[in-house]
C-alpha cells in the first residue's frame, strides 16, 4: 500500500503546479497564434498528442495498477514466477505503437508537405482563399550581430529591429544571416526557420488578426543574442500604407556604407528606419560580396570574357578571416586577456550602478544616422 | 609582453585568469583549500602509496568502474552548479534586472553544463557501471585489454581536467554544447574557450572509442561458456549494443573536431563561411555523432531497469527476445534520425518527413519495452527497494518524454516547439528521467556487489523524493513557458509575465539540490552504518544474474572456476536447480599486472591539450614527445602478468565458503 500512495504524491504536486495553466493564466502563444500557419501547427501538436495518449494513458495506468497489485505484501494476487511469454501480449505491444505510428506517419508526410515554409500558401485562412490579385509581400531578413533587418523590396524600404506586416496578406519571407547562424520566429505568426550566412532560406505564412507580438532569434549567436527580439506589429492594409509611407519619409538611407556599419557587432539596438535601400542590397549579402571590391556572381557573369564562365560558389567567396594560429608568427600572436575583463568604463555611460555597466560585451550600438550612438541615447 | 615570454607562456597572460570575477575566485578558493585540505589528509594518512598501487594504476575492471562512477559523481556536482547558476539567473533576470551573470559568463555557464553533464557526468556513469558489472555478469575475470581500460579511464579524466581548468584558467566556451559552427570558429569565437572545448573533448574522446572498443571485445569473445548471444542478460545485450555505438560514432566526433580545430590552428576552410568552407557540414556531422549518442547513453539504462525489474518483480524478464530485437532496432535506427535535430534548417518537404518519421519508428521498440517491463510486473511480487522505485518512477516519468519527442518529430510541430524550453524540457524529461534514473536504480542495486554493504534506505528514499519531484517541478515550467514561445539560451526576459514559471523552475531545481545533497549523505551514512548494512551472501537482493553469484566485494579474479551457463537467469537457474559451489581443486589463476603507463600517458595528453590550448607550442612539442616516447617504451614492458597461486586463492575461496557456511547454518 505504502509505495502506491507515495506514488501518487507527485502527481498531486504536478496537478497542483498544471492547474493555472488549465484555467487558463496564462499565455500559450503557440497552442493559441494569430496565423493561420502557425494555428496548423497547433492544431497538428494537439492532434499527435491525442493520437499518442491513447497509448500512454492505458501504459500509465497499468503501470500504477501492476505496481499496486503486484507489490510484493499482496500475497492474494497470483504469481507466477517462470511466465515470460505470450505470443498475444507480443503481438499486441508491438502492433499497437506500429498502427498509431503508422496514423501519426501519414499525418506527418501529409502536413510536412503542405506545411513546408517553403511552399506559397493557399489560403489565407480557413475557408479564405487567396485573392486573385493578392500578390505576396516580399520581405527580406538579414540577421546580423546581434539585431535585424528587415527589407521591403517593392516599398524601397528597411527597418531595423521593427516588423510590421499587414493583416490577411501572405508574406514571403527571404532570409539571410551576415555571420553566423540565427532563427527567425514570430511564434505568433509560424514555425522559424533558420538564418543561414552564404545560404537563402524562405518562409511563407500569413497574420490573421491585428496586433502587437513578440519576434526573436531562437539560435544562440553570441553575446548580445537575448536582446535579438523585435516586435512584430500587424496592421491593417491602410495601416500598413500609412506606414509605408511614413518611413519612406525618412530621410536616412541604407546603402552600402551604412550596411557595412549596421552589420558591425552591436546590441541593443532601436528601432531604425530607412526611406531608400539600395537595390540589390540583400541578393549581395546572400551572395557575400557587399563589401566593395568583392565580385558577386552575376556581376562576374556580366564583366567575365566569356559566357561559359561559371560564378563561383557563394561560400568560395574570399575569407578575410584570421589565420590559423600556428600560421602567426610570436609577434603577431597577443595574449588572451580574460573576457570578461573589465576593460575600463563602459562607452557613453558611466552613472554608477546603470545597467549599461554591466553591458560586458563591450559592444557599443552602431550611431544612429544623424543621431548619438544607441548607448547614449 | 615581450617575445620571448609569449615564447615561453603562448597568449597566456596575468590577465588571463579571471581575478576580477567574484564568483570565479570565490569557487577557486573554496576549491584551493578543499584541493589543500584534501592533499594534507591523503599525505598525513599515507595514502597516496596506497592509492598509486591500489587504484590509480590498476587494471582491475572493478576498480577502474568505481573510479569512473567517483568522476561522474564528481562532474555532477560541477554541472549542477551550473544548472543552479542558469535557474538562478533566468529567475531574476527580468525587465531592468540584468540578473548577475553579464552574457559572456552565462553563456559559458550554459556551454559547460551542457559539456559537463553529458560528457563527464553522463558518460562516465554509463562506462562505469558496465565496466564494473559486464565482466561479471558474463563470468569473465577481466575485460579483454585490462592496461586499454585503464588508460581509457585516464584519459577520460584527463579531458574532465581540462574542462575543470578551463573555469580558473582563461574561459570554457561561449556556443552551445555543440559548439556549432560557424559561431565556433576563429572568425567568431577568436578565445581561448572553444580549443578547451576541442581539446578536453579530443582527449577524453580518445578514452571512450578505446573503451567502447574494449568492451565489444569483451563481450563477443570473453562469455563464460554455454552463454550463447540468446542467454546474455540483457543489460550485457544493452552494453553491446551502447559499445558498438561508441564505436561507430564516436570517430564522427573525433573528425568533425580535427577538421574544427584545423580550421581554428592551420586555417583551413572546412567549416568556414568563405572560401570554400560549408558551416551545414559540421551541423550534419556533429549530429551524426550527436543522436547515437542519446543512445549510448540510454540504452544501458534501459539494461539496467530490465535487471531490477526482473530481480525485484522475482520473475523471468518478459519478452526476453523482443527486449533484444528492440535494442538491435533502436541501435540501427539511431543512425537515420540525425537530420530530426535541423528541420528548421529549410531542408525539403520530403527528407524532413523522412527523418520525422523514422524518428517516429523508434518509439515503436522502445514502446514494445516499456511494455514488456510492464508484463515482466504483471503476475509477480514486486519487492519496493530503492531500485524497482526508481524503475517505475522512470516509467511514469519517461512515457511523458517519450510522447513530447514523437511531438518534436513531426517537422511542423518541431518549426514552433525547436529550439525552446519545450525542447529543453523534453531532453531533461528524457535524459535525467530515463538516463539518471536508470543510473540511481543501477547504483542502488550493484552498490552492494561493490562493496559488500546495501546503501541506506532512509536517505536513499529522500534522495529519490527530491529527484523526482524536483524534476517535475523543475521541468513542467519549461514545458509551459515552451508553449509560450519562449526559446533557450536567454539571458534576460522582458515580460514579466514570465517570470512566476521561472521561478518555479527555479525552486525545482533547489528541490533536487536536497536530492543531490541526500545522495552524498546517503553514501556517508551507509559507509559509516556499513557493518548494519552489510551483506555477506553476495546476493542481497535474491538476483538472477551471474554477478551475483560471487562474493562482494569480488576477489580480483571475480570467478575462481569460470562458470557454465545454461540457462538467460544463470545465477537463478543455479540457485533453483541446486548447483553447489565447488570448494576445492583450485588452479593458479593468470591476471594482468597493474600499470602506471595509463596514467603518465593521460597526463602528457593532459599537458599537450593545454599547451595547445594556450599556443605554448615547445611545450605541446615536448609533451607530445613525452606521449609518443611513453606509449613506445610500454609496448617494450615484458613483465604484463602475474599468477595468483593456488594457496591464494585456496585462501580466499575457503573464506568465502565459511561465510557462506555461517549464513547457511
Amino acid at each position: 500500500m505504502l509505495p502506491f500512495r507515495r506514488a501518487l504524491r507527485p502527481a498531486a504536486l504536478i496537478a497542483t503546479l498544471a492547474a493555472p495553466l488549465i484555467l487558463g493564466g496564462c499565455d500559450l502563444v503557440v497552442m493559441n497564434p494569430s496565423g493561420d500557419v502557425a494555428r496548423q501547427q497547433a492544431d497538428l501538436i494537439l492532434w499527435s498528442v491525442f493520437l499518442m495518449l491513447l497509448i500512454i494513458v492505458p501504459v500509465m495506468i497499468l503501470t500504477v495498477v501492476f505496481a499496486f497489485k503486484y507489490r510484493a505484501s499482496n500475497t492474494e494476487s497470483e504469481y507466477k514466477p517462470d511466465w515470460d511469454h505470450s505470443t498475444r501480449i507480443e503481438l499486441v505491444i508491438w502492433s499497437a505503437p506500429l498502427l498509431i505510428i503508422i496514423a501519426l506517419g501519414a499525418l506527418t508526410w501529409l502536413t510536412t508537405h503542405q506545411l513546408d515554409p517553403y511552399r506559397p500558401l493557399d489560403r489565407i485562412a480557413p475557408g479564405k482563399p487567396i485573392p486573385a490579385d493578392q500578390k505576396p509581400l516580399e520581405i527580406q531578413v538579414v540577421s546580423l550581430d546581434w539585431k535585424w533587418l528587415f527589407i521591403y523590396p517593392e516599398q524601397g524600404i528597411a527597418t531595423v529591429n521593427e516588423l510590421v506586416l499587414p493583416a490577411d496578406r501572405q508574406v514571403r519571407f527571404r532570409l539571410t544571416s551576415s555571420s553566423v547562424m540565427n532563427t527567425f520566429y514570430v511564434p505568433a505568426l509560424a514555425g522559424m526557420i533558420y538564418t543561414m550566412p552564404g545560404m537563402e532560406t524562405k518562409l511563407h505564412a500569413v497574420m490573421n488578426r491585428v496586433g502587437t507580438f513578440e519576434g526573436q532569434s531562437a539560435n544562440y549567436s553570441g553575446a548580445g543574442f537575448s536582446y535579438m527580439h523585435f516586435p512584430t506589429q500587424s496592421v491593417d492594409a491602410a495601416g500598413f500604407d500609412q506606414w509605408v509611407a511614413k518611413t519612406k519619409a525618412s530621410a536616412q538611407s541604407l546603402d552600402t556604407a551604412q550596411y557595412l556599419t549596421l552589420e558591425k557587432p552591436s546590441e541593443k539596438v532601436p528601432a531604425m528606419h530607412f526611406g531608400t535601400v539600395e537595390g540589390g542590397l540583400f541578393d549581395r549579402i546572400v551572395q557575400m560580396c557587399v563589401k566593395p571590391g568583392t565580385a558577386c556572381g552575376h556581376g562576374m557573369m556580366h564583366h567575365g570574357a566569356g559566357a561559359q564562365e561559371v560564378a563561383p560558389a557563394v561560400n568560395d567567396r574570399p575569407g578575410e578571416g584570421a589565420d590559423g594560429a600556428l600560421m602567426k608568427s610570436p609577434d603577431e600572436m597577443k595574449t588572451s586577456p580574460h573576457l570578461t575583463h573589465p576593460h575600463g568604463a563602459p562607452a557613453g555611460h558611466s552613472e554608477p550602478g546603470a545597467d549599461s555597466n554591466r553591458n560586458m560585451t563591450r559592444m557599443d550600438a552602431p550611431a544612429y544616422p544623424g543621431r548619438a550612438a544607441a548607448g547614449e541615447a | 609582453m615581450s617575445d620571448t615570454l609569449k615564447m615561453i607562456f603562448g597568449r597566456l597572460s596575468i590577465e588571463s585568469l579571471p581575478i576580477h570575477e567574484p564568483i570565479v575566485v570565490g569557487t577557486f578558493c573554496g576549491v584551493a583549500l578543499g584541493g589543500i585540505a584534501l592533499l594534507g589528509a591523503l599525505t598525513y594518512f599515507r595514502l597516496w602509496g596506497y592509492l598509486w598501487k591500489e587504484w590509480f594504476t590498476t587494471v582491475d575492471h572493478k576498480r577502474i568502474g568505481i573510479m569512473y562512477m567517483v568522476l561522474g559523481l564528481v562532474m555532477l556536482l560541477r554541472g549542477f552548479a551550473d544548472a543552479i547558476m542558469m535557474r538562478g539567473q533566468q529567475a531574476m533576470a527580468f525587465g531592468a534586472n540584468e540578473g548577475y551573470l553579464n552574457a559572456h559568463h552565462y553563456d559559458q555557464v550554459f556551454t559547460a553544463h551542457g559539456v559537463i553533464m553529458i560528457f563527464f557526468v553522463a558518460m562516465p556513469f554509463v562506462t562505469g557501471l558496465m565496466n564494473f558489472v559486464v565482466p561479471l555478469q558474463i563470468g569473465a575475470r577481466d575485460v579483454s585489454f585490462p592496461f586499454l581500460n585503464n588508460f581509457s579511464f585516464w584519459m577520460t579524466a584527463a579531458g574532465a581536467a581540462l574542462v575543470m581548468a578551463s573555469l580558473f584558467i582563461g574561459e570554457f566556451a561561449r556556443t552551445g554544447w555543440l559548439a556549432m559552427a560557424p559561431l565556433s570558429g576563429l572568425d567568431y569565437s577568436p578565445d581561448v574557450g572553444v580549443d578547451y572545448y576541442v581539446w578536453a573533448l579530443q582527449i577524453a574522446g580518445v578514452g571512450t572509442l578505446l573503451s567502447g572498443v574494449n568492451l565489444v571485445a569483451t563481450i563477443v569473445k570473453m562469455r563464460a561458456p554455454g552463454m550463447g548471444l540468446m542467454k546474455m542478460p540483457i543489460f550485457t545485450w544493452t552494453a553491446l549494443a551502447t559499445n558498438i555505438l561508441i564505436v561507430a560514432a564516436f570517430p564522427v566526433l573525433t573528425a568533425v573536431l580535427a577538421l574544427l580545430s584545423l580550421d581554428r590552428y592551420v586555417g583551413t576552410h572546412f567549416f568556414t563561411n568563405t572560401a570554400g568552407g560549408n558551416p551545414m557540414m559540421y551541423v550534419n556531422m556533429i549530429w551524426i555523432w550527436g543522436h547515437p549518442e542519446v543512445y549510448i547513453l540510454i540504452l544501458p539504462a534501459f539494461g539496467i531497469f530490465s535487471e531490477v525489474t526482473s530481480t525485484f518483480s522475482g520473475k523471468r524478464l518478459f519478452g526476453y527476445t523482443s527486449m533484444v530485437y528492440a535494442v538491435l532496432v533502436i541501435t540501427i535506427l539511431s543512425y537515420l534520425v540525425w537530420l530530426h535535430h535541423f528541420f528548421t534548417m529549410g531542408s525539403g518537404a520530403s527528407v524532413n518527413s523522412f527523418f520525422g518519421i523514422t524518428t517516429m519508428i523508434i518509439s515503436i521498440p522502445t514502446g514494445a519495452k516499456i511494455f514488456n517491463w510492464l508484463f515482466t510486473m504483471y503476475k509477480g511480487r514486486i519487492r519496493f527497494e530503492l531500485p524497482m522505485m526508481w524503475t517505475v518512477a522512470f516509467m511514469l516519468t519517461f512515457v511523458i518524454g517519450g510522447m513530447t519527442g514523437v511531438m518534436l518529430a513531426v517537422p511542423p510541430a518541431d518549426f514552433v516547439l525547436h529550439n525552446s524550453l519545450f525542447l529543453v524540457a523534453h531532453f531533461h524529461n528524457v535524459i535525467i528521467g530515463g538516463v539518471l534514473f536508470g543510473l540511481f536504480a543501477g547504483i542502488n542495486y550493484w552498490w552492494p556487489k561493490a562493496f559488500g554493504f546495501k546503501l541506506d534506505k532512509k536517505w536513499g528514499l529522500v534522495s529519490f523524493w527530491c529527484w523526482v519531484v524536483g524534476f517535475w517541478v523543475a521541468f513542467t515550467p519549461l514545458y509551459v513557458l515552451g508553449l509560450m514561445g519562449v526559446t533557450r539560451r536567454l539571458r534576460h526576459f522582458d515580460d514579466p509575465s514570465l517570470q512566476i514559471w521561472f521561478v518555479i523552475a527555479a525552486i525545482g531545481a533547489a528541490i533536487i539540490a536536497v536530492g543531490i545533497a541526500a545522495f552524498l549523505l546517503q553514501i556517508f551514512v551507509s559507509i559509516r552504518n556499513r557493518e548494519a548494512l552489510r551483506d555477506d551472501s553476495g546476493d542481497p537482493w535474491n538476483a538472477r544474474t551471474l554477478e551475483w553469484a560471487t562474493s562482494s566485494p569480488p576477489p580480483a579474479y571475480n570467478f575462481a572456476f569460470s562458470p557454465v551457463i545454461h540457462d538467460l537467469d544463470a545465477w537463478y537457474d543455479m540457485k533453483s536447480r541446486g548447483a553447489v559451489r565447488p570448494v576445492s581443486g583450485y588452479l593458479p589463476i593468470h591476471m594482468p599486472k597493474n600499470t602506471g603507463a595509463g596514467i603518465i600517458l593521460a597526463g602528457f595528453s593532459l599537458v599537450f591539450g593545454f599547451a595547445m590550448i594556450w599556443y605554448i607550442w615547445w611545450l605541446a612539442a615536448a609533451s607530445f614527445l613525452g606521449l609518443i616516447v611513453t606509449a613506445i617504451a610500454h609496448t617494450f614492458n615484458y613483465d604484463r602478468d602475474f599468477y595468483i597461486t593456488a594457496e591464494e586463492v585456496t585462501e580466499t575461496e575457503n573464506a568465502r565458503t565459511a561465510v557462506l557456511a555461517r549464513l547457511g547454518a
